[in-house]
């Protein structure tokens, strides 16, 4: 008797639908077992987890404000995925798109001049974003370079540039020499929509980005070719669409997605720009990516369930000391689960009894 | 019957229930929001320590929470807030940079108190705190001059502001009054905690010819190269002794304990004042480890140096500084720097070998 795993004639449809839940269920399961092992009350600790930041306009805001970025960049992500085109340094696009658009934000510093600036960094931030995007994918239509070395590379010179420029050039002159450009004007900041938190104006944009992301891959002539060249290259060669075109398209997009993510995330949240800006970002958003199956929807859910487990574990370290570390264990299994769970689709389990030997 | 016995038991519960709630609103609640893991041994561990000292002190007079591993970007602000709502009366923000975030929650909660670690802002309600840690390198630096027979000290270096610049400073100060022709290398690892990176530098370092390590990093890691490769090194933060029995000299303890708890008693008294708390090794903020692993001779200069810098005889500051190109720098201090030009220290004395990252 042993356990076989067998490919599927089809997907199975069913299983689809029911594998995130399964992935959920046994996530809960094995942090309840864990929180027991500590001596912490599982119901009591799941709730702080996952309802109590629901029950708050405060944490709700700033479930959507941790949102935010990882969605934004995780829209553009998926498009490069689906062409099997591989950019894995969202995190190098996020930084040099916060760089660029504060460059405005500090040149004009301390000259209010007018709230058209902080949509002009916006445009910046973007632009600096596909730009950088864009060696990466030149280097792969061109010399025939890995984009994921290229790309993943990239993000430590990016990081490295920025460092260069708040410590040397950008520095705050009156920040005691601390590696920080002065705090953004008001003129230069994203603006908050409601009273009593951090809720700006980039969220919209993000939940804009997601509703074009859904309407470009269902329902046009782009979105078919991203899906085609990615799941039959030899298809699209015959229906005529030419490869390079699109990984250079795919990564300008996800450039500038990552990189308005960066400039909205130092114009709004942060206001200064700073290392440490990102932690992380570029890199969680690949989870959020494939936790959403690399459909927006998903990706808009899959963002917004991974920043109500970073609230979540924060107010479960207040109200019930539970260690940092079991939030971070509790990401990884819950990742761990859906990626097991997803071979379901394809495969399945069988059991089957020592089979006669064939001479 | 069975009615009223429910009804008393709810009421027993209630009672209870609300007695609960009075003597938890009678402590008063401390929180602490850290950069690293508690587990660093290194500059969080230290804060750690301290808090578990304000626990023992005053256990049953307060409540302490912690927040660990938060990042100075996007997360900071949101952590310190979620502190502030969730009934903390005094709240410690223990890294450089909160120092932003750290205002901006105290301007939206006047009645909480907030005391911002190494920072320079300061409001009614937001005081500052930080140690002379120059101090304990100057004493390094006599200790690794006399130690050392290739004549070069190794020199690792997290960021290069001004804290660490000064301690660089002190140390070649320290060992110049020993041996002018001391010579020192350093090694930048852009980051304060990063086991494998600490000790590449540390081996580094070692395989360029020095044979006494310093470190301005979190963790022991150069210690542990130390001990293997037989030379000497200082521990930083922590006494590091156990990662080092054969090679630690002395270590430089961050002792925040009676700070805390000093402060601590002055709210609970109604007595806290913003104030700008910068203390040595005259108040013991800053603490010596044994002084071991060395003859009895450089034992007793060690001590002696201690003495005289607790004295007020000697400082390691004393005017003329030498800047690098051999001219003396300003002396707005009179007879020494002054603490500004002591915390905003942006420029190596004469003797370093080192150009000065981003300048």
């Amino acid at each position: 008797m042993q356990l076989v795993l067998e490919k599927r004639a089809e997907r199975s449809t069913f299983i689809a639908l029911a594998s995130p839940l399964l992935a959920i269920v046994l996530t809960l399961v094995t942090i309840s077992i864990l929180l027991l092992a500590l001596g912490k009350n599982p119901l009591a600790a799941l709730y702080v987890y996952f309802i109590e930041p629901l029950t708050d306009p405060y944490t709700l805001m700033e479930i959507a404000v941790k949102a935010s970025p990882l969605v934004m960049i995780a829209i553009g992500l998926s498009l490069c995925y689906l062409a099997n085109v591989w950019n894995i340094g969202a995190e190098g696009q996020f930084i040099m798109g916060a760089v660029t658009g504060s460059y405005l934000a500090v040149v004009t510093n301390g000259s209010d001049v007018g709230h058209w600036l902080v949509i002009v960094m916006l445009i910046m931030g973007a632009l600096g974003g596909a730009l950088w995007a864009l060696i990466p994918a030149i280097c792969r239509v061109r010399f025939g370079a890995n984009e994921i070395l290229t790309s993943l590379m990239l993000v430590y010179v990016a990081d490295l540039i920025m460092d260069y420029l708040v410590r040397g050039p950008w520095r705050d002159p009156k920040g005691m020499n601390f590696p920080t450009t002065a705090s953004f004007d008001p003129s230069a900041t994203v603006p908050v929509i409601l009273d009593g938190g951090r809720l700006h104006a980039g969220v919209i944009v993000t939940l804009a980005v997601v509703v074009i992301a859904a309407v470009m891959l269902g329902r046009t002539i782009k979105g078919f070719e991203i899906r085609v060249v990615g799941a039959a290259p030899r298809a699209a060669r015959f229906a005529g669409f030419k490869s390079d075109r699109l990984v250079i398209f795919t990564f300008l997009i996800s450039g500038a997605l990552a990189g308005l993510a960066g400039i909205i995330e130092v114009a709004g949240p942060v206001g200064v720009l700073q290392p440490g800006i990102s932690p992380g970002y570029g890199f969680t958003a690949i989870i959020v990516a494939f936790l959403g199956r690399l459909n927006p929807l998903g990706i808009l859910i899959a963002g917004l369930f991974l920043a109500l487990t970073f609230i979540g574990g924060e107010g479960a370290q207040i109200s019930m000391k539970i260690p940092l570390d079991l939030t971070k264990v509790f990401q990884g299994v819950l990742l761990f689960y859906v990626l097991a769970c997803d071979s379901l689709i394809l495969y399945r389990i069988r059991l089957i009894g020592s089979q006669p030997k064939t001479a | 019957m069975k009615k009223l016995l429910m009804t008393a038991a709810a009421a027993a519960l209630a009672l209870a229930a609300t007695a609960m709630n009075a003597s938890a609103a009678d402590k008063l609640k401390v929180g602490f929001i850290y950069l690293g893991p508690v587990g660093d041994l290194g500059w969080t561990y230290m804060h750690e320590v301290a808090r578990q000292a304000l626990v023992k002190e005053l256990g049953d007079k307060i409540e302490t929470t912690y927040l660990e591993n938060v990042n100075e970007g996007p997360d900071s602000e949101r952590s310190i807030v979620q502190l502030a709502r969730t009934g903390h009366q005094l709240i410690f923000t223990t890294s450089f940079g909160y120092m932003d975030p750290t205002v901006k929650v105290a301007k939206q909660f006047p009645k909480i108190n907030f005391e911002h670690a190494t920072g320079y802002k300061r409001a009614t309600n937001l005081g500052t705190y930080s140690g002379r840690f120059y101090e304990g390198r100057y004493i390094q630096g006599v200790i690794a001059a006399k130690m050392s027979k290739t004549g070069t000290i190794g020199y690792i270096g997290s960021f290069p502001i001004p804290e660490v610049i000064s301690g660089i400073n002190a140390t070649m100060l320290g060992a110049q009054s020993v041996n002018p022709n001391i010579k020192v290398k350093i090694i930048w690892v852009n980051t304060w905690f990063d086991p494998g990176k600490e000790a590449d530098a540390a081996k580094a370092l070692a395989d360029q010819g020095a044979d006494v390590l310093m470190q301005h990093t979190d963790s022991p890691a150069a210690m542990q190269v130390a001990q293997q490769r037989g030379i000497y090194a200082f521990g930083q933060d922590s006494d590091m002794i156990k990662f080092g029995p054969k090679s630690q000299l002395t270590a430089i303890v961050n002792n925040w304990g009676p700070y805390y708890i000093k402060q601590t008693k002055a709210a609970l008294a109604g007595t806290w004042k913003s104030e700008d708390t910068w203390d040595g090794l005259k108040e013991k903020m800053v603490v010596m480890a044994p002084y071991t692993n060395m003859p009895d001779d450089v034992k007793k200069l060690a001590e002696k140096t201690e003495a005289d810098i607790v004295a007020g005889t000697l400082v390691p500051f004393k005017c003329p500084v030498l800047g690098q190109d051999g001219k003396p720098v300003e002396c707005k201090g009179g007879t020494h720097l002054d603490a500004g030009q002591i915390l905003g220290m942006n420029f190596y004395v004469k003797g370093v070998d080192d150009k000065m990252p981003g300048k």
